[in-house]
C-alpha cells in the first residue's frame, strides 16, 4: 500500500501546486488500530499527511455534498460510483472534481478481527495479502481475504468507474461472486422466522443515525426522521420507531446503494444495516437489471418513467 | 476504611443473596457482538467481569435513553382532560455489579449538572439514590484508556460504594460508604482482610496507574479565555470528518443532554425525556427556522468546549470526561478527544526577543 501513498501524496502535491484544486480529500493516519481519518489537505506542502490502507473504508463521495471549490478527491471503486450517484443527483459538479482513482483491493473488517483475535489489538500491520495483528494475545497473522469487510468480499467494482487520474495500474475484478445469498437466506424464511430475524438485527440499535450519516445517499436537508411539523417517527427507542426509521431509509436508497458499506461500517454496536439495502438492491437488480453508479449519464430506474418498465410487482 | 476479603464462591454466594432484595446490573456479552454492555442479571446469573469497557455506558441505568414523565388525556369528557400527570414510578433499589471505576467518577460529573442548589432533576436523583455501585478496579486497562489524566483512575473510589480489586482466588473489596456496608452486610460478606490490605491494594493501584499508557494535559485549559479557543483556526481541520453522528456522546458516560417530547396515540398522551446530542442539527434548531449551531464545525467545537472548557469554568472542577475511550474508539472517523485536548490545552508561548 505504501506504493498507492506514495502516489496520493505525488499527484495531490501536484495538483495544489498548480492550483488545479483548492483542496485534496483523502485520509490521513488514524490514532487506533484500523482506523484512518477523512482529512482535507489544502497546502501542498502538507501532502504527507495522506495515507493509503486497507482502513479507508469510511465513504469520501459523503464530504463532496454542498461543496462549492474544487476538489481533488482520492476515490476507491465505491467512492467513484457514489461519485456517479451524486453526478446524476445534481449535487456535486464534475467540472469541480479532480478524482484521483484508487485500484481498490478491499477493506479490512475492524469489527471481525477483533472478535477472531480477541484480546485487545495494540497494533496492526499490513504485509501485502497478509494482516499482523500485534496485541495483548500473541501476533496472529491472518490472510487479508479472511478479514475483509463483507461488502469488499463480494466487491464487484473495485476499480474506480470514474477517474481523471490512477494512482496505480487497475486491479482485476473478483469474479463469479454470489452477490446475494444472505438475502436469498432472509427471503426463504417464514414469516415469523424473518419477524425475529429483523427483530434480533436492530435489538441493539441507539438510534444515532451514524448509518445514515456516514452514507453518501442520504443528503436530505431534513431526514424524515428528523422533521418535527409535522412530526413523522418517534423519537424513543421503541421498536416500532427503530423499524421505520431502517426500512424507510432503505427504500430511500432502493436503486442507489453502490453497497459501499460505510454505513454498517460505523454502526457503533455492530448492527448489519446492509441486509436492509441489499434486499432493494437486488430487487432492482432483477427488475430493472440495473447497478447503480456505473454511467453518470443514464438515468436510474427509479426515476424515469418508461412503458416497459415492469409492473407485475404492483399489486 | 474496611477492608474485606472475598472469595470468588462468597461473591457468587452473595450476589445471589442480594438478587432477591436488588435488581442487579452487570456486564454481560452480547449473544451475538464482540462487546459487554451491562443488563439486568437474572436469579442465578453471574456477571462477566473478563471485560474491556462496556460498549455503552452504565449511565442509561440512571439515565434511560427514553423516560416517561408525564401522561395526558385529550379527552373532553374525561376530568383530568388536558392535565399533565407525573407517571408515578418509584425506582427500586439496585446495585450495579462490576461497574469500571471511571464510570462510577462519570455520576459524580453529571450529578453536578443534574442536582444543583437551583435545580434537582428528580428522575435523575431518586433513581440515583437508589442505585449501589460495587466497583470493579482495573488491572489491565485498554491502551486508550487516559482515566489517570482525566481526574479518574483505574482504581477512584469516588461515587462508589464498594470496590473489588481481583486478587489471586478472589478480591479484596473496600467498603467506601454507608451505602456499601449495608450491601457487604446483606450479601453477607463479612471477613475482614488482615491488616496489610490496604497495602497490597495501594501496590496493585500503582502497577496500574503505571499500566496506563494514554494521556491528556489539562493544565491551561482553565487560564485560556473561551474566545481565544473557540476562535481557534484548528476547529476545521478537527470537525471536518465528523458525521455529526452522535455515537460520541450516546456512548459517553458523562453526556447528558435530552430532549422532552409529547407523542399522541388517540386520545392519550406521553410526554418523555429522550437523549439528545450536541452533534444533531435538530438540537439546537429554533422555533425560527435559525439554528445558531448550523454548520458542523459549530456543533462539533460545542462539544468539546463543554466538556473541556465551559464545564471546567462552571463548575470549577476538572473536565467533563473521565478518559474511559468509547469515543476514540467508536467515532466512526476516529475524532480523538486526546488529541482535540492536546490542540485547545497547547500554550502558546510568544517568541521572546533577547538582545
Ligand atoms: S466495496 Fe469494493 S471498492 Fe469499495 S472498499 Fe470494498 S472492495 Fe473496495
Ligand atoms: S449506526 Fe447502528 S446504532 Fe446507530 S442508528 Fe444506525 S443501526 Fe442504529
Ligand atoms: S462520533 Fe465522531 S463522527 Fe460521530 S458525532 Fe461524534 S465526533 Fe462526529
Ligand atoms: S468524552 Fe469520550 S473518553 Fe471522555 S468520558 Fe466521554 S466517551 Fe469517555
Amino acid at each position: 500500500m505504501l506504493e498507492y501513498t506514495e502516489k496520493i501524496r505525488e499527484i495531490s502535491q501536484k495538483l495544489l501546486k498548480d492550483s488545479k484544486v483548492d483542496m485534496v480529500i483523502g485520509f490521513r493516519k488514524g490514532t487506533v488500530p484500523m482506523m484512518n481519518e477523512p482529512t482535507f489537505i489544502r497546502n501542498a506542502n502538507e501532502v504527507g499527511q495522506l495515507i493509503w490502507d486497507s482502513n479507508c473504508g469510511i465513504n469520501l463521495a459523503n464530504y463532496l455534498t454542498g461543496r462549492k471549490e474544487k476538489i481533488g478527491i482520492v476515490a476507491k471503486g465505491c467512492d467513484s460510483r457514489n461519485i456517479v450517484v451524486h453526478l446524476v443527483e445534481n449535487k456535486v459538479n464534475r467540472d469541480n472534481l479532480h478524482i484521483i482513482g484508487v485500484p481498490c483491493k478491499g477493506m479490512i473488517d475492524r469489527r471481525k478481527i477483533g472478535v477472531i483475535y480477541g484480546e485487545e489489538i495494540l497494533n496492526v500491520v499490513e504485509d501485502g495479502e497478509k494482516i499482523v495483528v500485534e496485541g495483548d494475545g500473541d501476533e496472529k497473522v491472518y490472510d487479508k481475504k479472511d478479514v475483509l469487510q463483507e461488502n469488499c468480499a463480494i466487491c464487484i467494482h473495485r476499480n474506480p468507474v470514474i477517474y481523471d487520474e490512477l494512482v496505480a495500474d487497475l486491479v482485476e475484478e473478483q469474479k463469479d461472486v454470489d452477490r446475494y445469498e444472505d438475502v436469498r437466506k432472509i427471503e426463504s424464511m417464514p414469516p415469523d422466522e424473518k419477524w425475529a430475524y429483523f427483530e434480533g438485527l436492530l435489538k441493539n440499535c441507539i438510534r444515532c443515525y451514524a448509518c445514515r450519516n456516514a452514507c453518501p445517499l442520504c443528503y436530505c436537508p431534513t431526514c424524515f426522521v428528523d422533521e418535527s411539523r409535522p412530526q413523522w417517527v418517534g423519537k424513543s427507542i421503541d421498536p416500532v420507531d427503530t423499524r421505520t426509521f431502517h426500512f424507510l431509509r432503505a427504500y430511500h436508497c432502493a436503486g442507489r446503494c453502490t453497497d459501499c458499506g460505510a454505513c454498517e461500517r460505523v454502526c457503533p454496536v455492530g448492527i448489519n444495516v446492509r441486509a436492509f439495502t441489499k434486499k432493494l438492491e437486488k430487487d432492482v437488480k432483477e427488475l430493472y437489471d440495473w447497478e447503480i453508479g456505473l454511467d453518470p449519464n443514464v438515468r436510474p430506474p427509479l426515476d424515469v418513467y418508461k412503458t416497459q418498465d415492469p409492473e407485475d410487482f404492483i399489486k | 476504611m474496611k477492608v474485606l476479603k472475598i472469595t470468588k464462591e462468597d461473591l457468587a454466594k452473595g450476589l445471589d443473596t442480594l438478587n432477591k432484595s436488588f435488581r442487579l446490573i452487570g456486564p454481560v456479552k452480547d449473544k451475538d457482538e464482540e462487546f459487554h454492555n451491562f443488563e439486568e442479571l437474572g436469579q442465578g446469573e453471574l456477571p462477566d467481569f473478563n471485560f474491556r469497557n462496556t460498549r455503552l455506558s452504565p449511565k442509561s441505568i440512571v439515565y434511560p435513553q427514553s423516560e416517561k414523565m408525564f401522561e395526558y388525556t385529550l379527552d373532553s369528557n374525561d376530568p383530568e382532560h388536558d392535565i399533565l400527570i407525573e407517571v408515578k414510578k418509584e425506582p427500586s433499589p439496585q446495585v450495579v455489579v462490576g461497574i469500571r471505576p471511571c464510570d462510577a467518577k462519570a455520576f459524580s460529573l453529571v450529578k453536578l449538572n443534574f442536582d444543583t442548589p437551583e435545580y434537582k432533576d428528580p428522575y435523575w436523583l431518586r433513581r440515583f439514590e437508589a442505585t449501589t455501585l460495587l466497583g470493579l478496579a482495573c488491572h489491565n486497562p485498554c491502551s486508550s484508556c487516559f482515566c489517570a489524566s482525566a481526574g479518574s483512575g483505574p482504581f477512584n473510589t469516588e461515587s462508589l460504594d464498594m470496590l473489588l480489586v481481583e486478587e489471586q482466588g478472589g478480591y479484596l473489596a473496600q467498603v467506601l460508604t454507608k451505602k456499601g456496608e449495608e450491601l457487604a452486610h446483606t450479601a453477607g460478606w463479612t471477613d475482614e482482610a488482615g491488616s496489610d490490605a490496604q497495602k497490597q491494594i495501594d501496590t496493585m493501584k500503582e502497577a496500574a496507574e503505571k499500566r496506563i499508557k494514554s494521556q491528556i494535559s489539562t493544565d491551561n485549559l482553565k487560564n485560556k479565555l473561551d474566545m481565544e479557543i473557540y476562535e481557534e483556526p484548528y476547529w476545521e481541520d478537527v470537525s471536518f470528518s465528523c458525521i455529526n453522528c452522535g455515537t460520541c456522546t450516546y456512548l459517553c458516560p458523562t453526556c447528558w443532554c435530552f430532549d422532552v417530547q409529547d407523542e399522541t396515540c388517540g386520545n392519550c398522551g406521553i410526554r418523555m425525556r429522550n437523549w439528545d446530542s450536541c452533534m444533531y442539527p435538530l438540537f439546537s434548531l429554533h422555533g425560527s427556522g435559525h439554528n445558531p449551531r448550523g454548520e458542523k464545525l459549530h456543533r462539533v467545537r460545542q462539544r468539546f468546549m463543554h466538556k473541556l472548557k465551559y464545564y471546567v469554568d462552571k463548575y470549577d472542577s476538572g473536565i467533563q470526561c473521565v478518559g474511559c475511550g468509547r469515543c476514540v474508539n467508536h467515532c466512526p472517523v476516529n475524532i480523538d478527544i486526546r488529541r482535540v485536548c492536546e490542540l485547545m490545552n497547547r500554550s502558546e508561548v510568544c517568541p521572546v526577543t533577547t538582545e
